[in-house]
């Protein structure tokens, strides 16, 4: 009897198989990326489709059922896309004694280009034929430049670029904090504010 | 007569592997912390077209997912499937889809539904009226953020692949 007075020790070699095990399974059936994609806002359901705006503060962008981008009249590559938004949207056409000169922009400041970032509005239309993965490289594109512009007045005004800005936002830091850095953006995304329409196409 | 023994060098003791268990449910938990399992059941092709100028989408608890492609392959025959929407399981048709996500949002957590956002994973091969509709339906019902998703890569290669 005296032999059992002390437990018999468990082996526990085989405890780190089934731990094994578990682990595999989790790797298989379990993915670690996230989604991501190109958030956008869609426009109200509006009563009053009919707002003027001024011509040169419209930038039209058509795609055609043949994957062909229009824009202003001409037809363009996608690769050329992006520097011409850019230019739209940083013309900052305005007189400089005008109240509302744009101070920050470094566009060409021509004639019948955008006044002022804050009034420039894209417009995409596409067709019904139009592939989808097209239109979201378009989108992709535009998004692009407001980001080029976005990064840059970011850079020079808080000497960050404005996409980390908004990877630190999703950080976990303190509220005072967090509060600063949500000035910071909403500055800047009143700088540039998105301004992109999909208007419906009446056939007459 | 010191009180200290030297261990005999030709006999090496064995190496205990007691805590091997424990590393490894370290690295398990690590893993089942960070990825997520995905249990939807695809109905429809889902090749998501490529873009670089994403952001993350990573608060999943606040999204409704569309699916949106030629209806794969295991439920058809033929090669031109026609292109189908998916909502939770079920293949739904243009005019159910308003009804479908606000079911869906009203399946949230209600201090989740105001920053609801519908993720639009669409195939492809999807063209542009069928896109045009279904942001028109989810305009309809007021769900209004809205997110193309897609996969990171080069945007001129989007024509290319078919």
């Amino acid at each position: 009897m005296s032999k059992l007075k002390q437990a018999p020790e468990v082996n526990a070699g085989s405890m780190a198989d089934i731990a094994f095990l578990l682990l595999i399974f989790f790797l298989v059936t379990a993915s670690i990326e996230t989604d991501v994609g190109l958030n956008r806002i869609l426009p109200r359901e509006s009563t009053d489709p009919y707002v003027e705006i001024k011509a040169r503060n419209l930038l039209e962008i058509g795609i055609n059922a043949q994957n062909q981008l229009m824009v202003e009249g001409d037809i363009l590559g996608l690769e050329e896309l992006r520097t011409k938004v850019v230019s739209f949207i940083d013309n900052g056409g305005l007189e400089t004694d005008d109240k509302d000169f744009c101070g920050y922009c470094k566009g060409e400041r021509l004639a019948h280009l955008s006044e002022h970032p804050d009034e420039a509005i894209i417009s995409i239309t596409t067709s019904r034929d139009s592939d989808y993965a097209y239109y979201v490289s378009v989108q992709n594109e535009i998004i692009g430049a407001y980001n080029f512009l976005r990064n840059r007045e970011s850079s020079r005004l808080y000497g960050v670029p404005y996409e980390i800005l908004v990877q630190n936002y999703g950080e976990d830091i303190g509220p005072t904090e967090k509060m600063a850095i949500k000035g910071k953006i909403e500055a800047i995304r009143a700088m540039f504010p998105q301004k992109i329409i999909e208007p419906e196409i009446i056939h007459q | 007569m010191s009180p200290i023994k030297r261990n005999n060098p030709t006999k090496l003791p064995a190496i205990s592997t007691a805590s091997l268990p424990d590393i490894v449910f370290i690295l398990l938990f690590f893993f089942m912390t960070v990825t997520t399992i995905k249990n939807q059941n695809l109905l429809v092709e889902n090749q998501l077209p490529m873009a670089n100028e994403v952001d993350k989408l990573d608060k999943t608890d606040r999204i409704i997912e569309i699916f949106v492609g030629p209806v794969s392959p295991n439920y058809s025959n033929g090669d031109n499937a026609p292109i189908k929407i998916q909502i939770e399981d079920r293949l739904v048709a243009i005019n159910e889809v308003g009804y479908c996500s606000l079911k869906a949002l009203g399946a949230m957590p209600e201090h989740l539904q105001s920053s609801a956002m519908v993720s639009i994973k669409a195939d492809n091969k999807v063209k542009m009226g069928v896109i045009t509709d279904l942001k028109k339906e989810l305009q309809k019902v007021n769900l209004l953020k809205i997110n193309y998703t897609t996969v990171e890569g080069n945007v001129f290669k989007n024509t290319e692949l078919k």
